[in-house]
Protein backbone atom coordinates (compact mmCIF):
# COMPACT_ATOMS: atom_id res chain seq x y z
CA UNK A 1 0.00 0.00 0.00
CA UNK A 2 0.66 3.50 -0.76
CA UNK A 3 0.28 6.39 1.64
CA UNK A 4 0.25 10.24 -0.12
CA UNK A 5 -0.82 13.15 0.79
CA UNK A 6 -0.61 15.89 -1.57
CA UNK A 7 -0.81 19.22 -1.96
CA UNK A 8 -3.03 19.88 -4.68
CA UNK A 9 -6.49 19.17 -5.96
CA UNK A 10 -4.74 18.09 -9.58
CA UNK A 11 -2.22 15.62 -8.17
CA UNK A 12 -4.55 14.45 -6.06
CA UNK A 13 -6.65 13.83 -9.37
CA UNK A 14 -3.41 12.56 -11.11
CA UNK A 15 -2.69 9.93 -8.39
CA UNK A 16 -6.06 8.82 -8.23
CA UNK A 17 -6.20 8.93 -12.17
CA UNK A 18 -3.08 6.48 -12.36
CA UNK A 19 -3.32 4.09 -9.86
CA UNK A 20 -4.37 0.03 -11.44
CA UNK A 21 -5.47 -0.82 -8.00
CA UNK A 22 -8.13 -0.39 -5.41
CA UNK A 23 -7.48 3.08 -4.23
CA UNK A 24 -9.17 5.18 -1.75
CA UNK A 25 -9.28 9.06 -0.17
CA UNK A 26 -8.76 9.44 3.32
CA UNK A 27 -10.68 12.32 4.88
CA UNK A 28 -11.87 11.11 8.47
CA UNK A 29 -11.01 7.52 7.85
CA UNK A 30 -13.79 5.93 10.23
CA UNK A 31 -14.77 3.45 7.25
CA UNK A 32 -12.09 2.73 5.43
CA UNK A 33 -9.34 2.18 8.09
CA UNK A 34 -12.19 -0.35 9.55
CA UNK A 35 -12.91 -1.81 5.77
CA UNK A 36 -8.86 -2.33 5.93
CA UNK A 37 -8.76 -3.76 9.57
CA UNK A 38 -11.41 -6.31 8.24
CA UNK A 39 -10.29 -7.09 4.73
CA UNK A 40 -13.12 -6.19 3.37
CA UNK A 41 -10.40 -4.03 0.95
CA UNK A 42 -6.88 -3.71 0.07
CA UNK A 43 -6.08 -0.33 -1.38
CA UNK A 44 -2.90 -0.11 -3.09
CA UNK A 45 -3.46 3.71 -2.88
CA UNK A 46 -4.47 5.52 0.05
CA UNK A 47 -4.53 10.02 -0.99
CA UNK A 48 -4.91 11.94 2.16
CA UNK A 49 -6.70 14.69 1.20
CA UNK A 50 -6.50 16.83 4.15
CA UNK A 51 -3.69 19.32 2.73
CA UNK A 52 -5.97 20.53 0.08
CA UNK A 53 -6.54 24.19 0.20
CA UNK A 54 -10.00 24.94 1.84
CA UNK A 55 -10.27 20.74 2.53
CA UNK A 56 -10.98 21.13 5.82
CA UNK A 57 -12.71 24.79 5.86
CA UNK A 58 -15.96 25.96 6.17
CA UNK A 59 -17.65 29.20 4.15
CA UNK A 60 -20.58 31.25 3.54
CA UNK A 61 -21.23 31.41 0.02
CA UNK A 62 -24.56 32.65 -1.74
CA UNK A 63 -25.87 32.70 0.80
CA UNK A 64 -25.39 29.05 1.87
CA UNK A 65 -22.40 27.39 3.18
CA UNK A 66 -19.49 25.65 1.38
CA UNK A 67 -18.27 22.52 3.49
CA UNK A 68 -15.06 21.34 2.83
CA UNK A 69 -14.90 17.62 2.16
CA UNK A 70 -13.01 17.31 5.26
CA UNK A 71 -14.74 18.78 8.04
CA UNK A 72 -15.51 16.57 10.88
CA UNK A 73 -18.97 16.47 12.73
CA UNK A 74 -17.66 18.63 15.73
CA UNK A 75 -16.36 20.75 13.43
CA UNK A 76 -19.70 21.24 11.57
CA UNK A 77 -21.69 21.49 15.16
CA UNK A 78 -19.45 24.35 16.74
CA UNK A 79 -19.31 26.04 13.48
CA UNK A 80 -21.64 29.77 14.64
CA UNK A 81 -24.87 29.64 12.72
CA UNK A 82 -24.80 26.18 10.76
CA UNK A 83 -26.71 24.48 13.05
CA UNK A 84 -29.16 27.35 12.97
CA UNK A 85 -29.17 27.35 9.44
CA UNK A 86 -29.82 23.87 8.29
CA UNK A 87 -31.06 21.77 12.27
CA UNK A 88 -31.71 18.70 9.93
CA UNK A 89 -28.67 18.49 8.46
CA UNK A 90 -27.06 19.46 12.02
CA UNK A 91 -28.78 16.44 13.83
CA UNK A 92 -28.28 13.70 10.94
CA UNK A 93 -24.36 14.93 11.38
CA UNK A 94 -24.04 14.75 15.00
CA UNK A 95 -25.60 11.43 15.47
CA UNK A 96 -23.18 9.67 13.82
CA UNK A 97 -20.78 7.53 16.26
CA UNK A 98 -19.34 8.66 19.54
CA UNK A 99 -17.68 12.03 20.38
CA UNK A 100 -14.09 10.74 19.04
CA UNK A 101 -15.89 9.15 15.82
CA UNK A 102 -17.38 12.93 15.26
CA UNK A 103 -13.89 14.33 15.45
CA UNK A 104 -13.07 12.49 12.40
CA UNK A 105 -16.49 11.69 10.16
CA UNK A 106 -16.99 13.20 7.77
CA UNK A 107 -20.11 14.02 5.39
CA UNK A 108 -18.31 13.38 2.16
CA UNK A 109 -17.05 10.15 3.29
CA UNK A 110 -21.02 9.65 4.74
CA UNK A 111 -21.93 9.84 1.07
CA UNK A 112 -19.54 7.96 -0.95
CA UNK A 113 -19.73 5.16 1.54
CA UNK A 114 -23.17 4.53 0.39
CA UNK A 115 -24.49 2.62 3.38
CA UNK A 116 -28.16 2.85 3.12
CA UNK A 117 -28.61 4.04 6.55
CA UNK A 118 -26.08 6.42 6.16
CA UNK A 119 -27.55 9.96 8.37
CA UNK A 120 -26.41 12.28 6.63
CA UNK A 121 -27.74 11.26 3.30
CA UNK A 122 -31.35 11.63 3.40
CA UNK A 123 -31.02 15.03 5.46
CA UNK A 124 -28.48 16.31 2.43
CA UNK A 125 -31.11 15.53 0.28
CA UNK A 126 -33.87 16.71 1.49
CA UNK A 127 -32.30 20.21 1.17
CA UNK A 128 -30.82 19.22 -2.37
CA UNK A 129 -27.65 19.91 -1.25
CA UNK A 130 -24.78 19.22 -3.85
CA UNK A 131 -21.36 17.95 -4.45
CA UNK A 132 -18.65 19.38 -5.85
CA UNK A 133 -16.43 17.14 -7.72
CA UNK A 134 -13.11 17.34 -9.29
CA UNK A 135 -11.61 14.76 -11.64
CA UNK A 136 -9.52 14.00 -14.74
CA UNK A 137 -12.14 16.26 -16.99
CA UNK A 138 -12.26 19.04 -14.78
CA UNK A 139 -14.52 20.19 -12.36
CA UNK A 140 -18.44 18.99 -12.04
CA UNK A 141 -21.05 19.10 -9.61
CA UNK A 142 -24.13 17.03 -8.70
CA UNK A 143 -26.95 16.05 -6.06
CA UNK A 144 -26.00 14.48 -3.05
CA UNK A 145 -28.65 11.97 -3.91
CA UNK A 146 -26.88 10.87 -7.25
CA UNK A 147 -23.96 10.07 -5.39
CA UNK A 148 -24.80 6.63 -4.07
CA UNK A 149 -25.90 4.44 -6.27
CA UNK A 150 -26.19 0.79 -4.12
CA UNK A 151 -24.77 -0.29 -0.77
CA UNK A 152 -21.44 0.65 -0.61
CA UNK A 153 -21.13 1.60 -4.29
CA UNK A 154 -21.16 5.32 -5.23
CA UNK A 155 -21.43 7.22 -8.49
CA UNK A 156 -17.81 8.54 -8.57
CA UNK A 157 -15.68 8.38 -11.81
CA UNK A 158 -12.13 6.88 -11.89
CA UNK A 159 -9.76 9.68 -10.86
CA UNK A 160 -12.58 11.45 -8.93
CA UNK A 161 -13.25 12.66 -5.71
CA UNK A 162 -15.62 15.20 -3.85
CA UNK A 163 -13.89 18.56 -2.11
CA UNK A 164 -16.98 20.18 -0.91
CA UNK A 165 -20.86 20.19 -0.31
CA UNK A 166 -22.74 23.27 -1.54
CA UNK A 167 -25.77 23.54 1.27
CA UNK A 168 -27.18 25.98 -0.74
CA UNK A 169 -29.19 28.75 0.61
CA UNK A 170 -32.81 28.66 1.71
CA UNK A 171 -36.24 31.01 1.10
CA UNK A 172 -37.36 33.04 4.35
CA UNK A 173 -39.47 30.87 6.00
CA UNK A 174 -38.12 27.69 5.78
CA UNK A 175 -36.37 24.83 8.24
CA UNK A 176 -35.71 21.17 8.30
CA UNK A 177 -35.34 18.15 10.33
CA UNK A 178 -33.91 14.52 10.79
CA UNK A 179 -35.12 11.42 13.06
CA UNK A 180 -34.07 8.22 12.85
CA UNK A 181 -35.50 5.29 14.68
CA UNK A 182 -32.67 3.02 16.71
CA UNK A 183 -33.01 0.79 19.68
CA UNK A 184 -30.44 2.38 21.46
CA UNK A 185 -30.40 6.03 21.94
CA UNK A 186 -26.83 6.62 21.52
CA UNK A 187 -23.74 4.57 19.11
CA UNK A 188 -26.25 3.06 16.71
CA UNK A 189 -27.21 2.94 13.30
CA UNK A 190 -30.67 3.95 11.84
CA UNK A 191 -32.93 1.35 11.55
CA UNK A 192 -35.64 3.68 9.58
CA UNK A 193 -34.95 7.50 9.09
CA UNK A 194 -36.79 10.60 8.03
CA UNK A 195 -35.59 14.04 6.71
CA UNK A 196 -37.91 16.92 5.81
CA UNK A 197 -37.23 20.12 4.37
CA UNK A 198 -40.20 22.65 4.17
CA UNK A 199 -40.82 26.02 3.14
CA UNK A 200 -43.94 28.48 4.63
CA UNK A 201 -45.01 31.84 3.48
CA UNK A 202 -45.59 34.67 6.01
CA UNK A 203 -49.42 33.09 6.11
CA UNK A 204 -47.89 29.53 6.97
CA UNK A 205 -49.27 28.32 3.51
CA UNK A 206 -47.14 25.52 2.44
CA UNK A 207 -44.92 26.25 -0.64
CA UNK A 208 -42.27 23.62 -0.58
CA UNK A 209 -42.23 19.97 1.55
CA UNK A 210 -39.51 17.91 0.19
CA UNK A 211 -39.43 14.33 2.43
CA UNK A 212 -36.14 11.97 1.99
CA UNK A 213 -36.40 8.33 3.75
CA UNK A 214 -33.36 6.32 4.77
CA UNK A 215 -32.57 2.72 5.52
CA UNK A 216 -35.97 1.76 3.92
CA UNK A 217 -33.93 1.02 0.03
CA UNK A 218 -30.77 0.17 -1.18
CA UNK A 219 -30.49 3.99 -1.52
CA UNK A 220 -32.42 7.33 -0.15
CA UNK A 221 -35.86 7.18 -1.29
CA UNK A 222 -36.59 10.67 -2.24
CA UNK A 223 -40.73 10.55 -1.62
CA UNK A 224 -42.38 12.28 -4.67
CA UNK A 225 -46.24 13.48 -4.77
CA UNK A 226 -46.09 15.47 -2.08
CA UNK A 227 -45.70 18.88 -3.18
CA UNK A 228 -48.69 18.24 -5.32
CA UNK A 229 -50.96 17.73 -2.63
CA UNK A 230 -49.74 20.04 0.03
CA UNK A 231 -48.58 23.63 -1.59
CA UNK A 232 -50.58 26.18 -0.48
CA UNK A 233 -52.20 24.57 2.04
CA UNK A 234 -52.43 24.75 5.74
CA UNK A 235 -50.85 21.63 7.47
CA UNK A 236 -53.33 19.71 9.06
CA UNK A 237 -53.76 15.80 10.23
CA UNK A 238 -55.24 14.91 7.48
CA UNK A 239 -52.76 16.19 5.26
CA UNK A 240 -50.43 14.30 7.38
CA UNK A 241 -52.00 10.97 7.65
CA UNK A 242 -52.00 11.21 3.66
CA UNK A 243 -48.26 11.63 3.41
CA UNK A 244 -47.86 9.03 6.18
CA UNK A 245 -49.40 6.74 3.46
CA UNK A 246 -47.31 8.07 0.63
CA UNK A 247 -44.12 7.46 2.51
CA UNK A 248 -44.67 4.06 3.93
CA UNK A 249 -45.50 2.88 0.67
CA UNK A 250 -42.56 4.51 -0.58
CA UNK A 251 -40.31 2.08 1.07
CA UNK A 252 -38.75 -0.89 -0.43
CA UNK A 253 -36.63 -2.32 2.71
CA UNK A 254 -34.47 -5.55 3.69
CA UNK A 255 -36.01 -7.90 6.36
CA UNK A 256 -33.36 -8.09 8.99
CA UNK A 257 -32.77 -8.95 12.24
CA UNK A 258 -32.70 -5.08 12.80
CA UNK A 259 -36.53 -4.37 11.19
CA UNK A 260 -39.00 -6.80 9.66
CA UNK A 261 -40.27 -5.16 5.84
CA UNK A 262 -43.92 -4.03 7.51
CA UNK A 263 -42.31 -2.69 10.33
CA UNK A 264 -39.32 -0.52 8.89
CA UNK A 265 -42.56 0.64 5.92
CA UNK A 266 -44.56 1.62 9.29
CA UNK A 267 -42.26 3.08 10.82
CA UNK A 268 -41.08 5.64 8.08
CA UNK A 269 -44.45 6.82 8.29
CA UNK A 270 -44.72 7.60 11.12
CA UNK A 271 -41.20 9.44 11.24
CA UNK A 272 -41.87 11.43 8.46
CA UNK A 273 -45.35 12.77 9.83
CA UNK A 274 -42.77 13.53 12.82
CA UNK A 275 -40.16 15.27 10.56
CA UNK A 276 -42.57 17.34 9.15
CA UNK A 277 -44.13 18.21 12.26
CA UNK A 278 -40.56 19.01 13.98
CA UNK A 279 -39.40 21.07 10.74
CA UNK A 280 -42.83 22.92 10.12
CA UNK A 281 -42.24 24.21 14.09
CA UNK A 282 -39.40 25.74 13.33
CA UNK A 283 -40.04 27.23 9.59
CA UNK A 284 -43.23 28.96 12.38
CA UNK A 285 -41.07 30.04 14.36
CA UNK A 286 -38.89 32.02 11.87
CA UNK A 287 -42.29 34.02 10.97
CA UNK A 288 -42.98 34.69 14.34
CA UNK A 289 -39.42 36.09 14.74
CA UNK A 290 -39.38 38.24 12.12
CA UNK A 291 -43.02 39.45 12.63
CA UNK A 292 -41.40 40.32 16.21
CA UNK B 1 9.00 -1.76 1.42
CA UNK B 2 9.76 1.92 1.88
CA UNK B 3 9.25 3.59 5.30
CA UNK B 4 7.93 6.98 6.14
CA UNK B 5 8.88 9.98 8.10
CA UNK B 6 6.82 11.41 10.46
CA UNK B 7 7.74 14.54 12.77
CA UNK B 8 4.99 14.51 15.93
CA UNK B 9 4.66 16.54 18.40
CA UNK B 10 3.35 13.96 21.80
CA UNK B 11 2.79 15.35 25.42
CA UNK B 12 4.82 18.37 24.37
CA UNK B 13 8.08 16.65 22.91
CA UNK B 14 8.99 16.64 20.08
CA UNK B 15 9.69 13.46 17.92
CA UNK B 16 9.94 11.53 14.94
CA UNK B 17 9.01 7.90 13.98
CA UNK B 18 9.00 5.46 11.05
CA UNK B 19 6.25 4.14 10.24
CA UNK B 20 4.63 1.56 7.26
CA UNK B 21 2.11 3.29 5.10
CA UNK B 22 -0.57 0.71 6.79
CA UNK B 23 0.44 1.31 10.98
CA UNK B 24 -2.47 2.98 12.42
CA UNK B 25 -1.17 5.69 15.05
CA UNK B 26 -2.23 3.04 17.90
CA UNK B 27 0.25 0.63 16.28
CA UNK B 28 2.75 3.46 16.33
CA UNK B 29 2.13 4.82 19.82
CA UNK B 30 1.98 1.33 21.84
CA UNK B 31 4.73 -0.50 19.51
CA UNK B 32 6.97 2.11 18.90
CA UNK B 33 7.06 4.06 21.20
CA UNK B 34 6.16 2.32 24.22
CA UNK B 35 3.69 4.67 24.91
CA UNK B 36 1.32 1.57 26.53
CA UNK B 37 -0.96 3.46 28.35
CA UNK B 38 -3.10 3.86 25.32
CA UNK B 39 -5.07 0.71 24.74
CA UNK B 40 -6.26 -1.68 21.90
CA UNK B 41 -9.55 -2.71 22.31
CA UNK B 42 -12.20 -3.77 19.58
CA UNK B 43 -9.45 -1.35 16.76
CA UNK B 44 -12.55 -0.65 14.82
CA UNK B 45 -13.30 2.55 16.92
CA UNK B 46 -16.39 1.30 18.55
CA UNK B 47 -14.92 0.85 22.48
CA UNK B 48 -13.03 4.02 23.15
CA UNK B 49 -10.11 2.54 24.31
CA UNK B 50 -7.54 3.94 22.45
CA UNK B 51 -8.50 8.07 22.68
CA UNK B 52 -6.27 10.31 22.47
CA UNK B 53 -6.21 13.65 21.60
CA UNK B 54 -5.21 14.63 17.99
CA UNK B 55 -4.91 18.16 17.44
CA UNK B 56 -7.30 19.31 20.29
CA UNK B 57 -9.60 16.46 18.80
CA UNK B 58 -10.92 13.57 20.42
CA UNK B 59 -10.46 10.48 18.52
CA UNK B 60 -10.04 6.95 18.27
CA UNK B 61 -6.45 6.41 17.49
CA UNK B 62 -6.79 2.60 16.01
CA UNK B 63 -8.80 4.68 13.36
CA UNK B 64 -6.08 6.80 12.44
CA UNK B 65 -3.33 6.11 10.62
CA UNK B 66 0.18 6.80 11.97
CA UNK B 67 1.49 8.49 8.40
CA UNK B 68 -1.71 11.11 8.86
CA UNK B 69 -0.08 12.83 12.07
CA UNK B 70 2.73 14.34 10.57
CA UNK B 71 3.06 18.03 11.86
CA UNK B 72 0.56 17.37 14.33
CA UNK B 73 0.39 17.81 18.33
CA UNK B 74 -1.12 14.65 20.36
CA UNK B 75 -2.11 13.76 24.03
CA UNK B 76 -2.06 10.45 24.88
CA UNK B 77 -2.77 9.55 28.93
CA UNK B 78 1.05 9.42 29.57
CA UNK B 79 0.84 13.42 29.30
CA UNK B 80 -1.88 13.67 31.77
CA UNK B 81 -0.46 14.00 35.16
CA UNK B 82 1.98 16.66 36.01
CA UNK B 83 5.91 15.11 37.48
CA UNK B 84 4.37 13.07 40.50
CA UNK B 85 0.73 15.50 41.04
CA UNK B 86 -2.13 13.33 39.38
CA UNK B 87 -4.87 15.12 37.29
CA UNK B 88 -7.97 15.91 39.09
CA UNK B 89 -9.72 13.40 36.87
CA UNK B 90 -7.17 10.63 37.76
CA UNK B 91 -7.75 11.45 41.64
CA UNK B 92 -11.63 11.55 41.35
CA UNK B 93 -11.70 8.02 39.47
CA UNK B 94 -9.33 6.52 42.73
CA UNK B 95 -11.42 8.36 45.13
CA UNK B 96 -15.26 7.08 43.75
CA UNK B 97 -13.39 3.72 42.36
CA UNK B 98 -14.35 4.24 39.14
CA UNK B 99 -12.45 1.17 38.09
CA UNK B 100 -11.86 -2.41 37.80
CA UNK B 101 -9.52 -3.97 35.61
CA UNK B 102 -8.64 -0.38 34.03
CA UNK B 103 -8.47 -1.42 30.35
CA UNK B 104 -10.97 1.51 29.58
CA UNK B 105 -10.05 3.83 32.24
CA UNK B 106 -7.15 6.01 29.86
CA UNK B 107 -9.07 6.09 27.08
CA UNK B 108 -12.36 7.34 29.61
CA UNK B 109 -10.14 10.25 31.35
CA UNK B 110 -8.50 11.19 27.76
CA UNK B 111 -12.26 11.39 26.73
CA UNK B 112 -13.30 12.95 29.83
CA UNK B 113 -10.60 15.34 30.03
CA UNK B 114 -11.43 16.59 26.17
CA UNK B 115 -14.79 17.17 27.72
CA UNK B 116 -14.01 19.32 30.49
CA UNK B 117 -12.26 21.60 27.90
CA UNK B 118 -15.06 22.55 25.81
CA UNK B 119 -17.56 22.44 29.02
CA UNK B 120 -16.70 23.09 32.18
CA UNK B 121 -19.82 22.40 33.56
CA UNK B 122 -21.57 19.45 32.07
CA UNK B 123 -24.95 17.76 32.65
CA UNK B 124 -24.92 14.26 34.23
CA UNK B 125 -26.70 13.28 30.92
CA UNK B 126 -24.03 15.06 29.07
CA UNK B 127 -21.45 13.29 30.58
CA UNK B 128 -22.91 10.02 29.57
CA UNK B 129 -23.70 10.96 26.19
CA UNK B 130 -19.86 12.27 25.69
CA UNK B 131 -18.66 9.24 27.10
CA UNK B 132 -20.76 6.73 24.97
CA UNK B 133 -17.92 5.66 22.50
CA UNK B 134 -16.23 4.34 25.95
CA UNK B 135 -17.24 0.81 26.69
CA UNK B 136 -16.54 -0.49 30.27
CA UNK B 137 -17.22 -3.91 30.89
CA UNK B 138 -17.04 -3.66 34.96
CA UNK B 139 -17.82 -0.86 36.79
CA UNK B 140 -21.65 -0.34 35.15
CA UNK B 141 -20.57 3.81 34.27
CA UNK B 142 -22.17 4.78 37.56
CA UNK B 143 -18.87 5.58 39.46
CA UNK B 144 -17.56 6.45 36.44
CA UNK B 145 -20.03 9.53 35.70
CA UNK B 146 -19.86 10.40 39.15
CA UNK B 147 -16.04 10.80 39.12
CA UNK B 148 -16.21 12.99 36.24
CA UNK B 149 -19.28 15.32 37.38
CA UNK B 150 -17.05 15.41 40.71
CA UNK B 151 -13.67 16.43 38.87
CA UNK B 152 -15.37 19.64 36.73
CA UNK B 153 -16.90 20.72 40.23
CA UNK B 154 -13.49 20.46 41.65
CA UNK B 155 -11.44 22.34 38.51
CA UNK B 156 -14.02 25.14 38.71
CA UNK B 157 -13.30 25.59 42.14
CA UNK B 158 -9.58 25.72 41.67
CA UNK B 159 -10.19 28.22 38.71
CA UNK B 160 -11.98 30.40 40.56
CA UNK B 161 -15.87 31.82 39.55
CA UNK B 162 -15.08 32.83 35.87
CA UNK B 163 -14.11 29.47 35.14
CA UNK B 164 -17.56 28.44 34.84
Amino acid sequence: MIFVKPNTEKEAVYLLNNSNGISRILGGGTDVLVQMRSGIIEPELIVDIKNIPGIREINEINGGYEIGAAVSGSEFNNYPGLKEFAPGIAEAFDLIGSSQIQGRCTLAGNICNASPAADTAPALSVSKCIVKIVGPNGFREDLVSNIPISPGKNSLKKGEFIKSIIIPKRPPYSSDSYIRFTPRSEMDIAVVSAACFITLDQNKLIKELNISLGAVAPIVVNVTGINELVINNNLNDDLLSQISIICSSSCDPIDDKRGTIEFRSHVAGVLAKRAIILAHSRAGDKIEKIAR
Amino acid sequence: MKKLHVNVSINNDDLEFLCNPEDTLLDVLRNDLNLTGTKEGCSTGDCGACSVILDKKLVCSCLVLAAEVDGSSIDTIEGMAEENKLHVLQEKFLEHAALQCGICTPGILIAAKALLEKNQNPTEKEVRYWLAGNLCRCTGYDKIIRAVLDAAREMRKDHGPNYS
